[in-house]
């Protein structure tokens, strides 16, 4: 966070770091509104021209709390060609995936169809960002993967989304938005659980996305910096979710990542959830094994943005609560709050934990060779 | 097991209101004719259902009637147990989940005069928390300055998740009266259930509200720290009650990071968030929301880089803990007077003051 972006030369990252990494939050974005026409059917041309893309918030334009700068995007992320920050393929070759040399990179579109209130329009939206990512981005570097976006709110819809992708190479997850209508964990998801499982992928969870609900237990906030904090609450009462509905005993090879939430938090909510379980059981007997267990086996984590307590040794113990083998490196290009690869882990990492960190782990969990 | 020591001040206790007719003395005619003509009932929260184990110990659950409903009781079990100087009441009754503000204010007024005179005037080691109508403003700071003539009040009651976020300017009077009275603001668990229990909607089970308070405590904080509350309000004290702990170092990280990257947006917010918390904001005890073995508690405690966050308590009769084991095992001797006097009593002005009540509230 608090990038210097006057005076870094464009070199400087491949000095830092030398051995290849995986980054597992790119935000890729559209040059102009019609880029995605090709991949939708002509009806939705009209209607999103009529119409817009409602969501579950009153904004026709923009985000409800407005960011701290154009797109939450590094100011230095404009490519040249013009178009937004994350549109160029050639300027994010330059500007990340050579120079910090990504060997994976795993896309994650956010101003998808998810979040909006007309099913069927969000079904398509999805569809068609799918086929675009294809397109624009996977067919030209095999750097790049990509995330399923799914009409998540319609589970009929976002499971044949899914298995319409099953086997597909260019696609190594599912990918969820963290505020939805309703906690994860509810049944309304399951058929995108059931899907993504039988198809083999793993579901990420990207911070994000507005459900219709306040964004906290007492109402709206009033500042941009409560939602950025607080996608962290949003996270955690998601995963509660997912773990007190069952999903991990319904779906026990279901691995799912948290994208942009921080992981800081995870051992406490997993003593809470434990501590308060050892009371409450008999509420939710479908439980078989300590709630805490079901993060430790189902769950990875992208580090972006790293939590940096004063003194490094807290930083160390937080990761051993959580697992060396459950942190995979993102940067979040090209949002402000990029994390930059040869900063985020400060010294005393043994070789095979910073391989595993940045490179390792993401490759296993995304089946990558 | 880490024994307490004696003349410590107990935080967070909970006596209980047996029905809402046992306020109707506390009424004036017309709410009494309401509550009556309207065939009102009971105001239980979902927050605590009676017969949740959470609800109550096991070996504390009385025999017939809510548990903490009897102050024979809470003697035996808590106050003469664990030998306190001091114990705070706080009423978990439900006035906050009605939707009027003139009933929830009435409410409010006979709570707190219920708690005086059934509870506070019957042992003199007993202290309140006022219970204020939040849905209006105007009602709350007079409800404070009424009670507030009774020293044995020390603290203002507000519940974790309400109608707004706690910083939002609108309840700057609540926190300019108490701190002009001396007054702390304690912010405990539960809902009013006037929106939903989490910030991604409602869920299905007690359980994941219970998990979920903690979350509805870090948006609480980062709400009153980056309204400005504690720049309008430097020697304004709030505790958070029932709110567990271990969570707030990693909160804290995440808070400050973002804090320096967007501070723009807030500039009044005079100092780090982290300093803030150290100077202004308290925990109670229980819920000791970490893992049972002593190493990590103590890694926690480092991590939290203070001894003067945590404020004794029982968590009365919540069944937070077995036994005598009120404190947890592996905790310095220091530590524990520190937790169990100097904290609570630099936190609580109002403790140290010779008891005066201007009026019957």
């Amino acid at each position: 966070m608090n990038i210097q972006f006057r005076d870094r030369p464009e070199s400087s990252a491949s000095v830092s770091v030398k051995s290849a990494i995986a980054d597992c939050d790119i935000h890729p974005a559209r040059a102009t509104a019609t880029e995605l026409y090709p991949f939708l059917e002509k009806r939705w041309h009209a209607h999103l021209e009529a119409y817009g893309k409602q969501a579950y918030h009153g904004m026709m334009e923009g985000p409800p709390y407005p960011k701290a700068q154009p797109n939450a995007s590094r100011r230095d992320a404009w490519p040249p060609e013009g178009g937004p920050q994350g549109s160029s393929l050639s300027f994010m070759q330059k500007q990340l995936l050579d120079p910090y040399n990504v060997a994976l990179g795993v896309l994650n579109p956010l101003a998808s169809g998810q979040g909006l209130r007309n099913q069927d329009l969000a079904g398509a939206i999805c569809s068609a960002i799918n086929d675009w990512q294809i397109e624009k981005w996977t067919s030209k570097d095999k750097r790049l993967k990509s995330s399923i976006v799914v009409a998540n709110e319609d589970g009929i819809s976002a499971a044949a989304e899914i298995r319409k992708r099953a086997g597909d190479p260019n696609f190594v997850q599912v990918l969820l938005l963290s505020r939805n209508v309703e906690p994860l964990g509810q049944r309304r998801y399951w058929p995108v659980y059931e899907a993504a499982q039988e198809i083999g992928l793993p579901v990420g969870v990207h911070a994000f996305g507005f459900g219709g609900n306040p964004l906290t237990p007492s109402g709206w906030p009033s500042f941009y910096i409560e939602e950025m904090v607080g996608h962290s609450q949003c996270q955690q009462t998601a995963l509660a979710s997912l773990v007190l509905e069952g999903v991990f005993e319904r779906y026990p090879n279901l691995k799912m990542v948290m994208i942009e939430a921080g992981f800081g938090w995870a051992p406490s909510l997993g003593w809470r959830l434990d501590k308060t379980f050892e009371r409450l059981h008999s509420e939710v007997p479908h439980l078989k094994r300590k709630p805490s267990e079901y993060i430790r086996d189902h769950i990875w984590w992208t580090t972006q943005p790293m939590e940096d307590p004063e003194r490094r040794d807290h930083l160390f113990e937080t990761i051993e609560w959580i697992g060396w083998d459950r942190l995979l490196f993102a940067t979040d290009y090209p949002h402000w709050d990029f994390d930059e690869p040869s900063r985020v882990l400060p010294p005393g990492v043994s070789d095979a934990n910073r391989e595993a960190f940045y490179l390792g782990n993401a490759k296993k969990l995304y089946g990558i060779s | 097991m880490t024994s307490p020591i004696a003349g410590g001040v107990d935080c967070d206790l909970h006596p209980a209101v047996p029905h809402l007719t046992s306020l109707l003395p506390y009424m004036n005619d017309y709410w009494r004719d309401q509550v009556t003509t309207r065939g009102m009932t009971d105001l239980v929260s979902q927050s605590y259902p009676t017969n949740s184990p959470i609800s109550s110990r096991p070996d504390w659950r009385p025999a017939q009637g809510k548990p903490g409903a009897d102050l024979a009781d809470m003697r035996k079990q808590a106050l003469d147990r664990f030998a306190v100087a001091y114990g705070i009441c706080n009423p978990l009754y439900g006035v906050q989940m009605v939707f009027s503000e003139d009933m929830q204010d009435a409410f409010c007024r006979a709570l707190n005069d219920w708690l005086a005179k059934e509870w506070l005037d019957k042992d003199e080691r007993l202290r309140g928390s006022i219970v204020i109508p939040t849905q209006s403003v105007e009602k709350s700071v007079a409800e404070i300055e009424r009670c507030a003539k009774d020293s044995r009040f020390v603290q203002v009651l507000m519940l974790v998740m309400g109608d707004m976020p706690l910083g939002k300017r609108a309840y700057w009077p609540i926190y300019a009266a108490a701190e002009r009275l001396g007054l702390t603001i304690g912010v405990h668990a539960g809902s009013a259930y006037h929106n939903p229990p989490t910030s991604i909607g409602w869920g299905s089970y007690h359980i994941e509200d219970y998990v979920a308070q903690a979350t509805a405590f870090q948006t609480q904080l980062t709400s009153l720290i980056v309204e400005g509350v504690f720049a309008r309000h430097p020697n304004l004290k709030m505790v958070m009650l029932e709110s567990g702990f271990t969570w707030l170092p990693a909160y804290l990280w995440r808070l400050h990071k973002f804090w320096r990257g967007i501070r723009m947006e807030t500039p009044w917010v005079d100092r780090a968030p982290l300093e803030i918390v150290r100077s202004n904001i308290r925990f109670s005890l229980q819920p000791v929301d970490a893992p049972p073995d002593p190493a990590t508690l103590n890694r926690l405690f480092d991590h939290m880089q203070s001894d003067e966050l945590l404020l004794f308590s029982t968590d009365y009769p919540h069944w937070q803990f077995d036994g005598d084991e009120v404190l947890p095992e592996g905790i310095s001797p220091d530590l524990v007077s520190k937790i169990m006097i100097d904290n609570p009593l630099k936190t609580y002005g109002r403790l140290k003051q010779t008891v005066t009540q201007e009026a019957t509230p």
